[in-house]
């Protein structure tokens, strides 16, 4: 019979000799082990002074981006509602008026666009399907909030500023790798 | 005689004080070096590498509510905290601190009282000292209380036993129940642990059972009695129950370092050529370095090992100590005997 883990041990029932039974030894054995951490690298992250490096692609809450002319690049064909696995994602979609030309990219828009972050589970699937480049997580952490409905992120929280400088930065989210792997066909949602 | 009872009043108030800021900062060192064995760094928000922490957390308990179980008995609830404080802080008085001091070639001993059975007094405070624990957990009306007490006294009842008989020896080697006259005779580099290493070490694991700390904190273990005999106590008669654990711990180091590693003692720091009140001031920087190597010792050990299972536990101290300590006294005997 193969055994099912290798880290198994073949217990004993050998009677303890006097050595083993008066316990000191082994005592002693554990207070060197136990001060030998005295020593030992602290694995503290001394949060406020020090703040631990986060990666490029951490998937914190979600952007909504404008183009490169402030225009909003969203056009709520509702891909991204659909791929949430936690039906977080709810938007209602309305059409481009004459003269918005330079708030929304498409004839169709999303006049209501919120994600409901105690739903969101953060798996960035909404970013994987959307087809336009428009929402992107970042490493922007959500906080918590006294009442529930204060996390339910509308377009006034989620779109980035129009402001050029304080626009967010997702560069490294859209590597030749990502952008690869967002158009290759051997995957269900690029078909 | 004006002066000398003057100089009795500071020096107790001293001590008194002396104990109850060791007490405070043992509590933050405690858990320093809980941090440290758990890689950690321990508190170090409260003031530079956490220093008010101590002040910190008696603030606290200060402010907390002051709650009092209703079919709890009044009178004897109040009085478990008081006592178990109380008499935590009656053993230091005959603990020798250090020699003499000289002033005005008058000699003022650093020893409250001086008396010819100092040991056998130790030994009676501690005694009473469970009571203060068993009183506090069986007035508080809870079952986890009165089990934490009774665990209580029975561990204090059996491990008492040991501790006394590894102690006969140190009497039969010095003719002595005196404490001064015990430190007198360790002059120089003739500790008693050389002499009495057996003796020592169970007299070192009694006095982890008699202070109630790990891997003997079967009274409070808050596994399985949720606080033990302090369940019910809140704010500061909670904190007496923990700071009498600590000035318990401060003391039987005084004790140990006392009986077994010379007391103030420390091999040519006599001839040095100090000045008297000078050589007592070292003396006792030297026996206070003791107590906090025992200090350590009790923590160290508090992270190294689990608690005992109480058959365990009893198994210890009536099979395995008392014997020990019989036998260790009857060697003794024999040798002494021998050396006559």
């Amino acid at each position: 019979m193969t055994n099912l883990t290798s880290r198994s041990k073949i217990v004993s029932n050998k009677k303890m000799t006097f050595w083993e039974r008066i316990y000191l030894p082994a005592i002693l054995g554990g207070l060197r082990i136990t001060f030998g951490h005295l020593f030992r690298k602290k694995t503290t992250v001394q949060y406020p002074e020090v703040q631990r490096e986060f990666s490029d692609i951490y998937r914190g809450k979600h952007v909504l981006k404008r183009d490169d002319e402030g225009r909003e690049r969203c056009t709520a064909c509702g891909l991204c509602a659909v791929a949430c696995p936690a039906e977080a994602i709810t938007m209602v979609a309305a059409e481009r008026k004459p003269g918005e030309e330079n708030l929304y990219r498409e004839e169709k828009y999303a006049v209501v666009y919120e994600i409901n972050m105690l739903r969101c589970i953060f798996c960035g699937d909404c970013e994987e399907a959307c087809p336009k480049e428009a929402i992107f997580l970042t490493k922007e952490i959500v906080h918590s909030e006294y009442h529930r409905d204060e996390l339910i992120y509308g377009k006034d929280v989620l779109v980035e500023p129009m402001d050029p400088a304080k626009r967010i930065d997702v560069s490294k989210r859209q590597t030749p790798e990502v952008l690869a792997f967002k158009q290759n066909k051997k995957f269900k949602h690029n078909r | 005689m004006a002066i000398f009872i003057l100089y009795k009043f500071l020096l107790a108030s001293i001590i008194l004080v002396l104990s109850l800021l060791v007490a405070m900062y043992s509590t933050l060192i405690e858990r320093k070096v809980a941090g440290w064995f758990q890689d950690r760094h321990g508190p170090n928000r409260a003031g530079p590498w956490g220093l008010l922490q101590p002040l910190a957390d008696g603030v606290k308990l200060f402010f907390k509510e002051e709650f009092m179980p209703n079919s709890a008995d009044k009178f004897l609830y109040i009085l478990g905290p008081s006592l178990t404080m109380f008499i935590a802080l009656l053993t230091s008085a005959v603990i020798p601190w250090g020699p003499d001091l000289v002033i005005n070639g008058q000699a003022f001993p650093l020893q409250m009282a001086d008396i010819n059975i100092g040991i056998l007094y130790i030994f009676a405070i501690v005694s009473i000292g469970v009571y203060g624990i068993m009183i506090g957990g069986w007035a508080s009306n809870n079952k986890y209380a009165l089990l934490g007490a009774v665990r209580a006294s029975s561990q204090m009842i059996s491990y008492e036993l040991a501790m006394s008989l590894s102690i006969i020896t140190i009497v039969m080697m010095t003719g002595s129940l005196s404490m001064r006259d015990i430190v007198a005779q360790q002059q120089g580099f003739h500790w008693n642990i050389f002499y009495q290493p057996l003796g020592f070490l169970i007299f070192l694991i009694c006095a982890f059972a008699e202070t109630n700390r790990s891997p003997f904190d079967l009274p409070e273990c808050e596994t399985e009695l949720v606080g033990g005999y302090h369940t019910e106590y809140s704010s500061m008669k909670l904190g007496f129950y923990l700071f009498a654990e600590y000035i318990n711990m401060f003391i039987s180091g005084a004790v140990m370092a006392t009986l077994f590693l010379g007391g103030y003692h420390f091999p040519f720091i006599d001839k040095l050529g100090l000045s008297p009140n000078v050589f007592a001031f070292v003396s006792f920087m030297v026996l206070f370095s003791k107590i906090t190597f025992f200090g350590f010792i009790y923590m160290w050990i508090r992270w190294t090992l689990p608690r005992f299972r109480y058959d365990q536990l009893m198994r210890l101290g009536w099979k395995s100590l008392i014997p020990l300590a019989i036998l260790n006294v009857v060697i003794t005997g024999v040798v002494i005997l021998l050396n006559k």
